[in-house]
């Protein structure tokens, strides 16, 4: 049998927790900003963190339609160029057809897949740095 | 071809939708469930309905058709459809969902600030939309008239009476079930009899569609085979007219873009898309095979300009007895669920605007929803009674290059560029879509000239979006002054993940 109170047993009033803090973490809030609240509030600094989003979400977006402007809306000038390659068979097609019938679509899954996972990786580094930033006091 | 069993499949197909239907009403009892589907549907499932809802009656007949007519150019149709997909996914998908708005008005009015903006916007939407839905009930019409010889107009009432009934009812979440379950018809529709059809074929020796020779008024099998064959006499200019209008014209279909609205999140529109375009490339491998055998198989209807009846008819053709007559009846039952899933989609959207936007003040919810619905389907399917026949793929064609000129610089400019303004906005929508409507009027009222102009009539695009583009931004350069006041808090909602907790402004709903 141990004296009341000290296991937490009913028998006697437990001792009242108190929380210890330090005075100095509302000091060092106020002048911590969280990177969410700059760009709420749209500082310079918020300014900064959404641009270098927009500037990389732009940046793959450009990327990815060079990438089917050149390789497949260049086909016709291709074509035109190198009249040749209009008469090239392959399975016993030619190959106009075979590129515009068929390889296409698969050519353009695997680019459109490429850019889903570059632009969540994006979203990520950016939801990184928000969240990471200043939201807490440095132990 | 009349065809008892065609029609039965065709009569299936209607009760079929009418049941899936069914089973959403029971969700259906909110405003934002029948706009929306209450935003909570999955990617997969999303996905089988977008594409369910895309693929019109110009996939599914017209460009086997255009095929079968002009070959290797037309391919770029198909291609323009997915490809247009990909451009929507870089530059539209994910900030369009978080822009949380219901349709383009909505997100016209975000982004811009502007009331004048919402109503300019909202003429387009049901414009757009009543120029897609006329070739759907064409296309309806075709077909019944193929396998019932029944008259012209009795499809397109038959597809508005079963879309009607189900928006009625059910909205976005029970057309949601209904359009997913059609995308697999239409694939099976397809991929199906293809097999068989090319089995024939190469029992018969294999020959190549392009030695075939062709009744008069076809093109030679040379022509035939080789790209930048355009009758235009421009080629280059047409076909890079037809990649810009397709490319860029996917985005700014109303029906393609109230389905972002449906994803529970900005990510999960990007997955959906992925999705989409998968399926998208699984299907459109088919209907350029149905053009090319019917080359061989079906010469004949190139002559008689019924060339957009190839992908039903050739079943029947090439295996005899009931073999071809059940194959044939698949095809006019897949045919038949592209128009009701493509007038359930745009329905919905121009229903959405009229109601919103028209009926709003006056009536309110899901009342206000079902009487625009009438509205919707009622004047193109007149429209559709009454006007020439232009070819399906055509029409659609036309509706492509209205939207890129249109709406497409709106999305892009007004999710990437701060110094958009309600001005230069409208300016450009304003000039695009006069240039392009005009292109479409002269193609409707069978006025176009021939030469250099002719081209541009013909595929107006690559004249006409720029043209946008350009106004757009000069306008908005001129008018820098009125840039929207909250542009800074729209573009942190558009463009940030929703995990992160920041001040995005008030949501609608």
């Amino acid at each position: 049998m141990t004296p009341p109170g000290t296991d937490g047993s009913p028998g006697g009033p437990p001792p009242r927790r108190v929380r210890v803090t330090s005075p100095r973490t509302g000091a060092a809030r106020l002048h911590r900003l969280t990177a969410a609240s700059e760009i709420d509030a749209q500082t310079r600094l918020g300014e900064i963190y959404m641009s270098s989003l927009l500037r990389a979400q732009l940046r793959l977006a450009s990327a990815v339609l060079l990438t089917v402007g050149v390789l497949v809306a260049g086909l016709p000038l291709l074509f035109r160029l190198v009249p040749g390659l209009v008469q090239v068979q392959v399975l016993g097609m030619p190959l106009p057809w075979v590129l515009l019938g068929f390889a296409v679509y698969p050519f353009l899954l695997g680019v459109a897949w490429l850019y889903v996972r570059t632009a969540e990786r994006n979203e990520r580094d950016f939801a990184d740095v928000v969240e990471r930033s200043g939201s807490r006091p440095p132990r | 071809m009349r065809s008892a069993y065609a029609v039965t499949a065709v009569t299936l197909v209607a009760v079929a939708t009418l049941a899936i239907g069914a089973y959403g009403w029971r969700f259906s009892r909110t405003t934002s469930d029948f706009f929306v589907a209450s935003r909570s549907v999955g990617p997969t499932l999303n996905a089988s309905a977008i594409g369910g809802e895309y693929l019109s009656a110009a996939s599914f007949l017209g460009v086997a058709g255009l095929v079968l007519a002009f070959g290797t150019d037309m391919l770029w149709y198909p291609v323009g459809w997915t490809a247009g997909y990909l451009v929507l996914l870089v530059l539209v998908a994910a900030p369009l969902r978080r822009s949380g708005a219901y349709t383009l008005p909505d997100f016209a009015e975000l982004r811009l600030e502007s009331r004048a903006a919402r109503r300019f916007s909202s003429i387009l939407v049901v414009g757009i939309g009543w120029l897609y839905l006329m070739p759907q009930f064409q296309g309806a019409g075709l077909t019944l008239q193929t396998v019932a010889a029944t008259d012209r107009w009795v499809g397109g009432v038959v597809v508005g009476l079963v879309v009607l009934v189900n928006v009625f009812f059910g909205g976005m979440r029970s057309i949601t079930f209904v359009q997913a379950f059609q995308y697999w018809l239409k694939l099976t529709a397809l991929l199906l009899p293809a097999l068989f059809l090319l089995g024939v074929w190469a029992g018969d020796g294999a020959l190549s569609p392009a030695d075939a020779s062709v009744a008069p008024g076809g093109v030679s099998g040379d022509v035939w085979a080789a790209p930048l064959e355009f009758g235009s006499g421009y080629p280059l200019y047409s076909t890079y007219s037809l990649i810009l209008a397709t490319f860029l014209g996917t985005m700014g279909l109303p029906h393609v873009v109230v389905r972002f609205y449906t994803n529970p999140d900005g990510r999960a529109a990007r997955r959906t898309t992925l999705v989409v375009l998968g399926l998208l490339g699984l299907f459109y491998v088919l209907p350029p095979v149905y053009g090319a055998l019917g080359r061989l198989y079906a010469p004949d209807l190139v002559e008689t300009g019924r060339t957009d009846a190839v992908v039903l008819e050739l079943p029947s053709r090439m295996v005899a007895g009931l073999g071809g007559e059940l194959l044939s009846a698949l095809t006019a039952a897949g045919a038949f669920a592209a128009f009701l899933s493509t007038s359930s989609g745009l329905t919905i959207a121009v229903a959405g605007v009229i109601s919103q936007d028209v009926m709003g003040r006056t009536f309110r919810g899901v009342r206000a929803f079902q009487s625009a619905a009438v509205v919707a389907v009622t004047v193109p399917l007149v429209l559709a009674v009454v006007a020439e026949n232009v070819s399906v793929a055509r029409l659609v064609g036309l509706a492509f290059a209205v939207a890129a000129s249109t709406f497409c610089p709106l999305l892009v400019l007004g999710i990437w560029w701060r110094r958009l303004t309600a001005v230069g906005a409208v300016a450009g929508m304003a000039v695009g879509g006069l240039l392009s409507v005009g292109a479409v009027a002269a193609t409707l009222l069978g006025d176009v000239p021939s030469g250099w102009t002719g081209a541009v009539v013909a595929q107006p695009a690559a004249v006409t979006v720029p043209v946008a583009f350009v106004t757009m931004v000069l306008v908005s350069l001129a008018t820098a002054g009125r840039t929207p006041r909250h542009v800074a808090q729209t573009m942190v909602r558009l463009h940030t993940p929703e995990t992160v907790k920041l001040d995005r402004g008030p949501y609608p709903l």
